[in-house]
């Protein structure tokens, strides 16, 4: 059910080329998609609709909207406009190793200090209709590192990506990763943890730490509001901090894990702790313990049908997802993967075929259920006045394997383009062209610097006495 | 006893005398430089250069200027000058007198092996010891600001004649390996002794911020490096301010560690010297220029390949930049039909524009030969930077008086001015033209004379070695 789409030409001006600049600042941006089948989330879909935004967020949504004078058209006959995808559960966008795999609790670092505005995958995976990820740690640590919450805004800089206002929260990991089983032999260390037994106390010791700093912390806070100029700040701990963070509700900690058992342990040791589970990553078993999930209260961000992969992913179903949300569990489909993150809604359809979820729940697991999440749901996740306009425009019905985004926007500027891109390439592959003739031509000719062949070193009579 | 006697009207047998008294004011010059008050008890003949076109940089150029030099320092220059009667006299006639060039960072000098302390080494040299288990940022692994440059520096390294016979009469060197390898020192490239050359101590505190290899051990990733830095910061202060307060009232306090790698930062920060911050794509750029607000240090960034894109950013920030003269190129042995990426050869085209696009902005900058094989490469690539955009005249401030002030010793070194240390080289050609040929070399006063063959272009051959590897080219 593809229909040709004619692209209104003012479009051109709001589009953001890599690098280029996004749109004026001061004066109201006014945008109105029309004629589109909108695919709201929650509060159903509009046949023919328009979505009227204004200075990037969405001031009307409904069949019969009045767009302003002066407004940005893009006519959207025979498109469907969906909420952009958020993938709980991404590594693109890091500068080096996304493990820092030395020890078994880092909480002291973060991929915000290394987010690379420049790769590539921000702009593959907004390709895929991608507009916002959860970029995060490894896997290799039972605490791992802190994670960011990015919008792919390409063409910003690191700090441009950032998802401002979304909670922060870190990486922790159970299994087979952190017990180090598959670890490289040869000069790799074993180090604790090496058993499933282990992992869960390096967790424990780690949080008791915590606890000891932070009455460290708050006893020196209340020496100083009782008047005691003497005392002195304890020194600050930036692995303990996180910890302390996630002790006051202040960090979400998002967990990977595969079997039922890790998953139950965890959850004992959050409640032993008091704080809650913000996600079980993978959770690939998540099925079987279902309810203790949802009574614990933590979502489950999984994988479509990835199975069997290792050991702990043998007991893996596709219709994990289903089965999961039947029971009251708050569950998103991911990606983890710069390859799966370009067709997050077609792996998303799949929990129509195993486990017979409707239209409407299959969508959600991959718009406002990730960004309920992330506590990112009131700002993105569905197609409401006041939220920001982050948007894809499918060429056909998202859960439909011909659905191709034509356009993607993020807080209203249109980041990528279909036609723009074909474009681009064109004008790339010639300014490519340009570069190398231009290097060929500068290499051939006769060096403009003086000779630099090596020649053999001559001893200097006389130079002894020069010194 | 010359290789090689460029100065016009003077015959042999003048050189021989000429050479004779020379070799008297170097010995006294090192006297001066060495023993202090000793040195006022040999004679020391002053050398005197008329007759040379003259480019002081602190000034406007002297078309036929005289020049004085005596006990290492430059007693007098300018078209007028009164030249002492006992002083050896050198006609400069057709030659162009500069200030010495000073190469911003390198590690020249320096061993090939870190200091072998623990914890320390990785980066860019061997393996870091094993034997001590690095179970946190509190073990600091790859550690050692505490190691001076000044203090390792070997004066007899091999590659020094090679870089002074190509003009280059100071450098900045820096120790290796590690996240903080030492402290970066000023060096003149004038004697075989390190109690003579030795400018300034303590000049730089450079970071390096790629991780040690491996990744056994903490940190093993760049965002560990970067968490470790500043765990190494706040512990900076913190220890500083508990050391304080013990130093106050020790009794019933508990002792502060003692911890000689924050000790050693503190002391650094208390002396305002500048930290030497890598980055070479804007990406990192941007990454270093949030890291100096932070740290709240003087930063000069070092590395800037893609400083051509930030430099309206690092102008706003006021940090100066060490750029990287070693420009990014494709690899001698590339396969001819690899298809790069249009951004890698974008930097490959660009990346020399870096220079111009800083002095568009004013950002004060300097080069650094940052693994280059020699001298004639590290102006080969300055020219580049030249016919990129880059004024001459700031060419060679850079090489000259910016590099000086950013390192903070622009009142001993840089520039042709009365009561400066005497670094000058004397150039047939214009130095930064195409064939151009440096012939002498003055440094601390002492006159180097250079073999016809090795001029500025020779490589260092054999020398070719280690260098630091670029920053620039990592990503």
């Amino acid at each position: 059910m593809i229909r040709r789409v004619l692209l209104v030409p003012a479009l051109v001006a709001v589009t953001v080329v890599p690098g280029g600049p996004a749109f004026a600042q001061g004066a109201a941006v006014v945008t109105a998609i029309r004629n589109a089948t909108i695919l709201t989330i929650t509060k159903g879909t509009i046949d023919k609709g328009t979505i009227v935004i204004r200075n990037g967020k969405i001031a009307a949504v409904g069949a019969n909207v009045d767009v302003p004078r002066g407004a940005t058209e893009i006519d959207a006959t025979g498109l469907f406009v969906m909420p952009g995808i958020i993938d709980a559960h991404s590594h693109i966008a890091v500068d080096g190793a996304v493990n820092e795999s030395s020890l078994s609790v880092t909480s002291m670092v973060g991929v915000e200090d290394v987010l690379n505005p420049k790769d590539i995958d921000i702009y593959r995976g907004l390709a895929g209709g991608v507009t916002s990820a959860n970029v995060l740690h490894g896997s290799a640590n039972a605490i791992g590192g802190k994670n960011a919450v990015i919008k792919l805004r390409w063409g910003k800089d690191a700090r441009g990506l950032l998802f401002e206002g979304a909670l922060p929260g870190i990486k922790f990991a159970l299994g087979e990763n952190p017990k180090r089983a598959s670890a490289a032999g040869g000069n790799a260390e074993r180090r604790y943890p090496a058993t499933r037994m282990g992992v869960i106390d390096v967790i424990r010791e780690a949080f008791v730490e915590a606890r000891a700093y932070q009455a460290t912390w708050r006893a020196h806070e209340a020496a100083v509001k009782a008047g005691d100029r003497t005392a002195i700040a304890p020194a600050r701990d930036l692995r303990l901090e996180p910890l302390v963070e996630i002790l006051e509700g202040k960090r979400l900690v998002h967990a990977h894990s595969y079997r039922a058992d890790e998953i139950l342990q965890l959850i004992r040791l959050a409640e032993e702790f008091k704080f809650r589970i913000a996600t079980l990553q993978h959770v690939l078993e998540g099925y079987k313990v279902a309810d203790e999930i949802a009574r614990h209260g933590a979502g489950a961000s999984t994988f479509s049908d990835w199975w069997a992969y290792k050991v702990e992913a043998y007991d893996a179903v596709p219709h994990n997802a289903a089965l999961m949300t039947d029971r009251g569990v708050l569950v998103s489909i991911n990606s983890d993967s710069a390859e799966e993150h370009r067709h997050l809604n077609q792996e998303a359809a799949k929990a129509m075929k195993y486990g017979g979820l409707t239209e409407d729940q299959a969508l959600e697991l991959v718009t406002i259920n990730p960004a309920l999440q992330l506590g990112v749901d009131k700002r993105v996740g569905s197609i409401e006045v006041g939220k920001d306009a982050d948007l894809v425009l499918y060429s056909a019905h998202p859960l439909s394997t011909f659905a191709i985004p034509r356009q993607v926007l993020i807080d209203g500027v249109v980041y990528f383009d279909r036609e723009m891109d074909l474009q681009q390439r064109q004008v790339r592959a010639a300014q490519k062209q340009a570069l190398k003739d231009k290097a060929r031509s500068t290499g051939t000719a006769k060096p403009t610097a003086p000779d630099t062949t090596p020649k053999a070193e001559t001893t200097t009579p006389g130079q002894e006495d020069l010194r | 006893m010359f290789h090689v006697w460029p100065f016009k009207g003077l015959s042999e047998e003048a050189v021989v005398v000429i050479a004779t008294r020379v070799r008297t004011a170097a010995m006294g010059v090192a006297c001066v430089v060495g023993l202090g008050a000793v040195a006022q008890t040999q004679p020391v003949a002053p050398i005197a250069i008329r007759n040379a076109r003259i480019v002081p940089v602190s000034g406007a150029p002297i078309d036929a200027g005289t020049i004085v030099l005596a006990n290492g320092l430059i007693k007098a220059v300018g078209a007028r000058v009164d030249v002492p009667a006992e002083a050896v006299v050198i006609d400069g006639s057709g030659l162009t007198v500069y200030p010495g060039l000073i190469d911003a960072l390198t590690d020249l000098g320096m061993s090939a092996a870190p200091p072998s302390t623990p914890g320390s080494g990785a980066g860019q040299g061997p393996p870091r010891p094993t034997g001590r288990t690095i179970r946190g940022p509190q073990d600091r692994p790859a550690t050692t600001p505490w190691v001076q440059a000044a203090d390792e520096f070997r004066a007899d390294d091999q590659k020094i004649e090679t870089w002074r016979n190509g003009g280059v009469t100071t450098v900045v060197t820096a120790p290796r390996g590690g996240i903080f390898p030492g402290q970066a020192a000023v060096v003149n490239l004038s004697g075989d002794r390190r109690e003579d050359v030795v400018v300034r101590r303590a000049a730089g505190v450079p970071l390096v911020l790629t991780p040690p290899a491996g990744g056994g051990t903490f940190p093993g990733s760049a965002m560990g490096v970067l968490a470790y830095v500043r765990q190494v910061f706040l512990d900076t202060r913190t220890a500083a301010e508990q050391v304080r307060r013990y130093e106050q009232e020790p009794r019933g306090k508990a002792r502060p560690d003692h911890d000689r790698a924050t000790q050693a930062l503190h002391a650094a920060i208390q002396a305002k010297v500048p930290f030497l911050l890598p980055a070479a794509s804007e990406v990192q750029i941007d990454r270093v220029l949030a890291l100096s607000r932070e740290f709240d240090v003087p930063t000069v960034l070092y590395g800037a390949h893609e400083g051509y894109a930030a430099a309206g950013r690092i102008a706003k920030a006021r940090v100066p930049v060490v750029v990287s003269a070693k420009w990014p190129e494709a690899p001698r042995d590339a396969d001819p039909d690899a298809d790069d990426l249009l951004e890698v050869l974008e930097l490959r085209d660009r990346a020399p524009r870096t220079p111009a696009a800083l002095a568009e902005q004013k950002v004060p900058f300097a080069f650094a030969s940052d693994g280059l094989p020699g001298p004639g490469e590290f102006l080969a690539n300055v020219r580049k930077a030249v016919k990129a955009g880059l004024a001459p005249d700031a060419a060679l401030r850079a090489l000259t008086l910016d590099a000086a002030q950013i390192y903070g010793v622009q009142d001993r070194l840089g520039s042709l001015e009365a009561g400066k240390i005497a670094n000058l080289i004397v150039v047939r050609g214009d130095l930064l033209g195409d064939t151009s040929t440096v012939a002498h070399v003055f440094v601390d006063g002492r006159r180097f004379d250079v073999p016809p063959d090795s001029g500025a272009a020779r490589p260092t051959g054999p020398g070719r070695g280690p260098g630091r590897p670029g920053e620039g080219d990592r990503r």
